[in-house]
């Protein structure tokens, strides 16, 4: 049996009293890639940096190819030949691929950068991650910011690979912000690379790509390993057991709903580039999605209705009134809006839990212009219990929380102010199984009880599990909504990428 | 009581007391003298006036550096306005009045067109400085305080009852409605929603815009009232003066905890930072020190005072 490229044994960390990991064990081997698999919280980010470097462990054991490997930080562990590509990109937008791929290595002569060398190598890196004949943008003198989010993700990976001795490559939830067609593109990458010989670690919520890209896995809970083992024959049920320590009974419960009144009416829709020419209507008591792919101007179309983005042609009607919108107008009809940018914009993860969701209605929470911060406490308390959001109180920063539970405070701000529409935009993305449930649940709820729901979403198996009826959109153009039992997911990809 | 420990202005508080309490030791028969903290107080009140304003336009994730023009331009309006025959409290008016008009004028460039406050403010403290030596003609306005100057004065005997003389006494009153404005209305909650993440409040119907108008003109007002308490102090209207008090306000603001990347801060501690920098200077002079060491000391503070408040952040 041939060595393991990289070993983990007992490996423990804690932060002051809490234990994030207590005692994780696996190994991966070269020319594999191991899916790595856990609910949020159930310490796969701590695991990965420690791997690449960014925390020491307490105690345990890592081995590389054998011998002893204690990276004493990021770049220690990238010379050692391990590299890690972050969920939330971390390249310099204003600089170029070159730049980015070469940063902290670039080859110079007394200081002077050698231009021609860096152009090479990043050609070199780039080869190994994309077909330069048909990737034109990415070149080594694109501004990173000029990329999409999928080429500025293979920058990313070239920057990994660019070293000589990249050996272990850690891809933290790589698919999370990708569209359908750019998760294969990055599939035949790490299919690629694996031939290569590298050992891949893959870090994913989503089981059906784990299943379709990974040879083996393991799944970590409250931080210890409780399963391991080649991917072939493996059951995503049985994943998910473990993953939750129970067995996931209904993950979409639909219960009976009747559609009402109209209380969105889009015709002609045209937004600045998108969406272009959109036309919808979406009643009471139903599920309305938005399938396609990133790009396609879903969140451009849910931004245009709740007066986000600029409107240059056609009528939104909302209870059969058109006019001008604002934010503050929409929440006034009674629409809401949860962003697909949690941190970015869709919370201010620095305030309290009260602050976040008492801001959009802070009228009623004591005499007139005045805000009693213990009527904010009593509202939220309401609310956490409701969501069943774990926190320690109404006080605690969201940034403190995990992404499930920021994505409820973000839900219950709706909730509170009482709408009768919400927006909902990617609201699962980046959260864990149990939190998922939970939304899916809610949304069942609302509809049932009248409310209506429009979901955009990049995770087909969601929106089918969760909807009535799904538009397709595609090039800012939004397709007719269909009921759902008249699709299937080939028949939506199929319409989402235009073939 | 663990709560109030929690609080982020009890670190420069008990800087505050340390600091005192060291030069209480190292000068017990001048510096620790009752009517020192008179004195001490007196000089705190224009910094810590103005401080409250910067306070809030931090937390809503601005600066403004045009402070010192601002209350210099205020004391040359205030003067004229005296000159011209108006009464003491006709011209402190007019003073204050001046000093929000330009804080609306600052806030709508800022929020319409879309600048950033630095390069705003920036422009403002030339314009504003520029405008007071305009408006004195370029010299120094004396004027007949018509009482003004007792804002800050030492108190008459038959008043010696109010401890403070009326100006302290306004400090005080200003950051106790500035605090409860920041914790209990709605336009103090919105300003640490648009300072911690503006696009958030947009999407949650804040009025975004307004806010940050608003906050200037606030800012602008009390820039103005610091503006009196320096007429007080000076008793002539003076373009040249407060050169450089726009950093002593945002540094008072940043010892007391504001982070000027918003969302952050405390009038409390702020006052506290403003106090702070007050008994160093007061007892560097009681030491016989010369003015370079204070101004080293200050600085140090400043930094080490940032510096303790990352490192609790980070302990959390």
């Amino acid at each position: 049996m041939p060595t393991a490229r990289l070993v983990t044994r007992d490996i423990c960390k804690a932060f002051g009293p809490t234990i994030a990991l207590g005692g994780v064990s696996f190994s991966a081997e070269p020319g594999q890639v191991h899916a790595l698999i856990g609910e949020n919280g159930a310490g796969k980010s701590t695991l990965m940096n420690v791997l690449a470097g960014a925390l020491t462990a307490d105690s345990g054991e890592l081995l590389l190819d054998g011998a002893p490997y204690r990276p004493l930080g990021p770049t220690d562990a990238r010379r050692a030949g391990v590299a890690m590509v972050h969920q939330e990109l971390s390249l310099c937008p204003h600089l170029s691929v070159a730049e980015n791929v070469l940063l902290g290595a670039e080859p110079s002569s007394f200081g002077l950068l050698r231009r021609a060398e860096m152009h090479q190598l990043t050609l070199d890196a780039l080869a190994q991650v994309s077909d330069p004949a048909r990737d034109t943008m990415l070149r080594p003198e694109t501004r990173v910011s000029d990329l999409s989010p999928a080429g500025q993700q293979l920058v990313e990976i070239a920057r990994a690979v660019s070293q000589t001795s990249c050996r272990v490559l850690i891809l933290d939830e790589p698919t999370s912000s990708l569209a359908a067609d750019d998760v294969k593109k990055l599939f035949t990458v790490i299919r690629t690379l694996r031939e290569k010989g590298l050992a891949i670690i893959y870090i994913s919520h989503f089981l059906e790509e784990v299943q379709e890209i990974s040879d083996s896995f393991t799944v970590l809970r409250d931080g210890k390993t409780v399963g391991t083992g080649p991917m072939a024959g493996a059951k995503i049920s049985e994943i998910v057991g473990m993953m939750a320590g129970r067995e996931v009974q209904e993950l979409f419960p639909r219960s009976l709903r009747t559609p009402g009144d109209a209380v969105i009416e889009l015709e002609g829709l045209d937004g600045v580039e998108k969406p272009i020419g959109a036309s919808l209507t979406l009643r009471r008591g139903e599920v309305l999605g938005i399938a396609g792919l990133v790009g396609a101007g879903r969140t451009e179309l849910v931004r245009a209705i709740f007066g986000l983005d600029a409107v240059k042609g056609g009528s939104i009607k909302v209870m059969g009134v058109s006019g001008a919108a604002s934010p503050a107008s929409r929440f006034a009809q009674g629409v809401g809006l949860v962003s697909e940018d949690r941190k970015g914009e869709g919370l201010a993860t620095a305030l309290s839990i009260a602050d976040n969701l008492t801001l959009s209605k802070m009228g009623g929470l004591g005499p007139t212009g005045l805000v009693l911060p213990s009527r904010q406490r009593e509202v939220s308390r309401k609310w956490i219990d409701r969501l069943s959001i774990r926190t320690s109180g109404p006080d605690q920063a969201v940034r403190d929380l995990s992404g499930g539970n920021q994505q409820k405070v973000a839900i219950a701000r709706l909730l509170y102010h009482d709408v009768d529409v919400f927006l909902l935009d990617e609201p699962t993305r980046g959260i864990d199984v149990g939190s998922k449930a939970q939304i899916y649940d809610l949304i069942d709820k609302l509809a049932v009880s009248g409310k209506a729901v429009l979901m955009v979403s990049s995770y087909l198996p969601e929106l089918f599990g969760v909807c009535d009826r799904i538009a397709v959109m595609r090039r800012g153009r939004l397709g007719p909504a269909r009921a759902v039992r008249d699709l299937t997911e080939h028949s939506v990809l199929m319409e989402a990428t235009g073939s | 009581m663990k709560k109030l420990l929690r609080q982020s202005w009890v670190g420069p508080l008990v800087a505050l007391l340390v600091v005192y309490l060291l030069f209480v030791i190292l000068r017990p028969e001048t510096f620790a003298r009752p009517i020192n903290l008179v004195t001490m107080a007196r000089q705190t009140v224009v910094v810590g006036i103005a401080a409250a304003g910067m306070t809030m336009i931090i937390i809503s994730g601005g600066i403004d550096l045009s402070v010192g023009s601002s209350v210099a331009l205020t004391t040359v309006v205030i003067a004229r306005a005296l000159n011209a025959g108006c009464g003491p409290w006709t011209a402190a008016l007019a003073g204050v009045l001046v000093a929000a008009l330009t804080g609306l004028i600052v806030g709508s460039t800022i929020s319409l067109l879309r600048i950033t406050p630095f390069v705003v403010t920036l422009g403002a403290m030339t314009i504003l400085r520029g405008a007071a030596k305009g408006v004195a003609n370029e010299q120094k306005i004396d004027a007949d305080p018509k009482g003004l100057d007792s804002l800050l004065g030492v108190l008459p005997h038959d008043r010696s009852w109010m401890i403070f003389p009326p100006g302290v006494w306004t400090l005080v009153l200003v950051a106790a409605l500035a605090a409860c404005l920041l914790r209990y209305a709605k336009f103090g909650r919105y300003l640490f929603a648009v300072g911690s993440n503006e696009r958030t409040a947009q999407l949650c119907g804040v009025p975004v815009q307004a806010v940050k108008i608003g906050v200037y003109t606030l800012a602008g007002a009390l820039a103005g009232l610091a503006g009196i308490m320096e007429f007080a102090t000076l008793t002539v209207g003076d373009p040249t003066d407060s050169i450089g008090l726009e950093l002593e306000v945002i540094a008072a603001a940043v010892i007391g905890g504001a982070s000027l990347n918003g969302g952050e801060g405390s009038i409390m501690g702020s006052v506290i930072g403003a106090l702070l920098m007050t008994v160093i200077k007061t007892g560097c002079t009681h030491l016989g020190l010369a003015n370079w060491v204070e101004e080293v000391v200050t600085g140090v503070i400043i930094v080490v005072a940032v510096a303790l408040d990352r490192l609790r952040h980070r302990r959390r």
